[in-house]
């Protein structure tokens, strides 16, 4: 048994340490908006938080996740309201949309570390995620309202 | 549920319309349970919804389901159908529900998501049955009331009588209406009058893809389903000699291994499936499974071969031609001063964010499948024949898909599944890895092409293209003795008129590769040869590359965009040293011109600064999908033409995964601003026709800094 804590919950889960969390999430607790992309850490299609950090959990083992707290995109706020993900709206971002549970999670740890980020730093910190369907004009822009809209809320 | 005896009766009173596949649609009553197939998927409509026709459903308690009949990748056609119906049906987007219809293209027309047709192929249909249902709508609602219909009038969801100010929703009114004559001619609206078509109105599906809510092929779940990841051989076609599963069977969770074939059209392509209680387990048992291979009884090729034979065909061969006017060929003969290039464009494999998958359940009298299918009546078809079942009881569900550029349009991924499924005997998801995804095709088809052209005048007099690349119609049974349909694709046909001596024609190119569909098809390729050589005649005849194309494109259409092209980019005050490029190339009934901009980069190589995009697609339904359309095509463009390319050794593709198969990442991208032309023209294509210019104008930019032209793709940008 792993015991780990998903999205608030504590869960015991009766997988081998070698499973990688992506398929746990996925196959084990029925999470399916943490997407497979490539399995090799290259896209970011299934980008989690692990203690607060972005983590490609297709390559993060059951050992390494055990006893850490694992937030998906299903638990990254209660009704679809994180900034990114309003601001995601706001802009209209996705396209296919398979890529961007990973480019919210990825983006709400920039934002969060980083309130204000330029241009480069999005570019920095979201290179790691692939998009496909090329919404990446859009992701830059979402970023930044996301940004504006953090900061408003904050005052 | 009640039969309703007037059924036959009233569907006699139909309404044909034709143009979707050739297929007439009926708008009568009509319950979806009543022993004819059912249409929606029933677990989402209830009992007491009517249909009113076969894109509208309406609840008695006045809620509205629109039916999206085709597959939703990323274009949107899961928001635009809907707006088109909303519109002349008069609901309100945020009131409405939207399914996918199942394969049914008796129902439906053609349900093949492809050839960026979903629009252009129904949307005066969808018009015209939408306003046809508020017309029946309105009049039945005038008859419970008494009063005269010109009175009355459909707003959200609601007739009202204007002088009374009485109101119904569609709910109260549809049973009657149902039962009426279908009015031969509704008004439709003018385009002045629309409400919600032209304008950006936000995709109704995107807060589903903000909280991981929205469910695609590989998150779709079936009771009792087991999961299979297949051995497939790396060359296509070889024939499993022998395998051995002894120790993928230890690997916890995976339940058998077996052969199975995944039908490729005519072809027969082999594997072996590892059947596991869950993903992880089927990939780990696959890993621990050894399959020979016995590839003997086919040619396994080679990049360099491959584009080595091209060349020397395209030397020695005149081609089928596609088209021919005046004679190019004679007066190539006799010139000396010409210009006579090849062209080169690579493999390129689609890798959709979403792997291929599939679900599928054998059972004893229907299959069912579940995924993300571009092309469901294609399935249909093709299981129907191969497992013997009439095409009626092969279910298709389509779910959301995670991209498809082509590649979900395919049946072999279906076929599979159910083949596993047939011997599993229960519902299966069979899962393909990246590494399946992106090295096992079809892929986008590598080609050269030989470029002659001569000019006179300043103007083009003979131009002849030949291309020598493999035609993805022979995998399905097409002819080896016509050119391929596609060899003019691309290329504007306002160049007919004013070139009297040009030629196009396909020189016979065969591999064991197989290849298909990709993202705006060979447009994405010729379109590369063609505008660039344009671009070497723009030169040639010492002419400024937009005027020279202004000169030759002499139609109105033609005549705009290139007046916003320049408008737009500032083309004509642009200075001596910036790079700007042109291209303009037709696709799927739209044309779309690309300038780009690029400058030198301080530490080498050219950076790509701006592209300006002018999409003419005619009529259109929401311009904000217009535009993520064309953002994309233009990212997609960019890594087809500078980041990644398949390559064969031994008919083994070399790449592996986005590691070496690297696509374009945010900070490559340059700032893209696009334009749409308006106009009241027939609707073209949206998904794809932004794609081709975007090479062609990149590296006629990069000649117009350099003085490099660049004829092979890829290529790459630091090492201009």
């Amino acid at each position: 048994m792993i015991q780990l804590t998903v999205n608030g919950k504590t869960e015991n889960l009766d997988v081998s340490p070698e499973m990688p969390l992506l398929w746990a999430i996925r196959d084990t607790l029925g999470l399916t908006g943490t997407k497979f992309g490539c399995g090799v850490a290259q896209c970011g299609a299934c980008v989690v938080h692990l203690n607060g950090e972005a983590v490609r959990s297709c390559v993060t083992k059951m050992s390494r996740a055990e006893g850490k707290n694992v937030v998906t995109i299903e638990g990254l706020s209660e009704n679809n309201d994180h900034p990114a993900q309003k601001a995601w709206q706001e802009i209209d971002v996705p396209q296919c949309g398979y890529c961007h549970s990973g480019q919210i999670m990825s983006a709400a740890v920039l934002l969060r570390e980083n309130p204000n980020p330029t241009d480069q730093d999005i570019d920095d910190a979201m290179a790691g995620n692939i998009c496909r369907c090329g919404t990446y004009p859009r992701i830059r822009k979402a970023i930044q309202l996301a940004s504006q809209m953090q900061e408003k809320s904050r005052i | 549920m009640t039969k309703n005896n007037n059924v036959d009766t009233t569907r006699r009173n139909f309404l044909k319309l034709t143009g979707l596949g050739g297929a007439a649609l009926c708008l009568g009553f009509y319950f979806p349970a009543d022993g004819v197939p059912t249409l929606v998927r029933p677990s989402e409509l209830s009992e007491s919804d009517i249909e009113l026709c076969p894109w509208i459903i309406i609840n008695p308690s006045g809620k509205v389901t629109i039916v999206n009949h085709r597959a939703e990748m990323g274009q949107g056609s899961y928001h635009s159908v809907p707006q088109i119906v909303a519109e002349e049906l008069e609901v309100d987007m945020k009131d409405i529900n939207v399914i996918f219809a199942i394969g049914n293209e008796k129902k439906y027309g053609g349900q093949v998501t492809g050839g960026s047709s979903t629009i252009r192929s129904s949307y005066k249909n969808l018009l015209k049955l939408s306003a046809t249902a508020r017309e029946m709508l309105i009049a039945a609602a005038a008859a419970k009331w008494n009063v005269s219909v010109a009175d009355c009038y459909a707003e959200s969801g609601h007739v009202i009588h204007k002088p009374s100010g009485k109101k119904a929703h569609y709910g109260e009114l549809a049973v009657a209406a149902s039962k009426l004559s279908a009015p031969k001619e509704p008004k439709l609206k003018k385009i002045s009058e629309y409400k919600l078509i032209r304008k950006p109105l936000k995709r109704i599906d995107t807060p589903l893809k903000t909280n991981g809510s929205l469910i695609f092929g590989l998150d779709k779940r079936i009771p009792g389903m087991l999961f299979a990841s297949v051995e497939r051989d790396p060359r296509y076609f070889g024939k499993v000699k022998s395998f051995d599963a002894s120790k993928a069977l230890k690997v916890p969770g995976v339940k058998r291994v077996f052969k199975v074939n995944m039908g490729y059209y005519e072809y027969i392509r082999e594997g072996v499936a590892v059947i596991a209680d869950s993903t992880w387990a089927a990939l780990e048992g696959r890993k621990a499974l050894k399959v020979e291979w016995d590839t003997s009884s086919f040619k396994h090729w080679s990049t360099p071969e491959i584009f080595e034979t091209q060349n020397k065909l395209l030397k020695t061969q005149e081609g089928m031609p596609l088209k021919t006017q005046g004679n190019p060929t004679e007066i190539l003969s006799k010139k000396t001063k010409k210009l006579d290039v090849v062209y080169q464009t690579p493999y390129q494999s689609h890798v959709a964010m979403e792997p291929i998958n599939c679900i599928a359940h054998y059972k004893k009298d229907s299959i069912e499948i579940w995924g993300p299918i571009q092309a469901p009546g294609w399935i249909q078809d093709d299981i129907s024949k191969q497992f013997k079942i009439d095409k009626e009881k092969v279910i298709v569900n389509m779910t959301f898909l995670g991209g498809g550029f082509g590649r979900k349009a395919m049946i072999d991924y279906p076929s599979e599944a159910v083949g596993i499924s047939k011997i599993l005997g229960g519902p299966v998801q069979v899962v393909w890895t990246r590494e399946d995804d992106a090295t096992l095709g079809p892929f986008r088809p590598g080609i050269s092409y030989r470029c002659e052209g001569t000019i006179a005048d300043g103007k083009i007099e003979a131009l002849k293209f030949r291309m020598a690349g493999q035609n993805n119609d022979h995998w399905r049974g097409g002819s080896k003795t016509e050119p391929n349909r596609s060899t003019s694709e691309g290329f504007l046909k306002p160049y007919y008129e004013s070139i009297k001596n040009l030629s196009i024609s396909d020189v016979l190119f065969e591999t064991t590769i197989p290849t298909s569909f990709w993202r705006s098809v060979y447009a994405s390729t010729n379109g590369f040869a063609y505008e660039s050589f344009i671009d070497e005649m723009a030169y040639e005849a010492g002419k400024d590359p937009m005027k020279f194309r202004r000169e030759h494109l002499q139609e109105e259409r033609c005549q705009k965009l290139i007046d916003k092209m320049e408008e737009v980019s500032g083309w004509k005050n642009r200075s001596k040293n910036e790079g700007f490029g042109v291209a303009i190339t037709e696709c799927f009934n739209s044309t779309v011109g690309h300038v780009v901009k690029v400058s030198k980069n301080l530490h080498g190589g050219v950076k790509i600064d701006k592209v300006w995009a002018v999409m003419d697609c005619g009529w259109y339904v929401n311009p904000d999908i217009i535009h993520a359309q064309v953002e994309g095509s233009i990212v997609m463009g960019l890594g087809a033409a500078t980041t990644h390319q398949i390559t064969f050794k031994d008919n083994v593709v070399e790449q592996h995964n986005f590691y070496d198969y690297p696509l374009p990442r945010i900070n490559e991208i340059p700032p893209i601003e696009v334009y749409i032309i308006d106009n009241e023209e027939d609707a073209g294509g949206v998904g794809e026709p932004g794609l081709p210019p975007f090479a062609p104008a990149l590296t006629n930019a990069i000649f117009d800094l350099t003085g490099k032209r660049i004829r092979t793709l890829p290529f790459k940008l630091s090492e201009v």
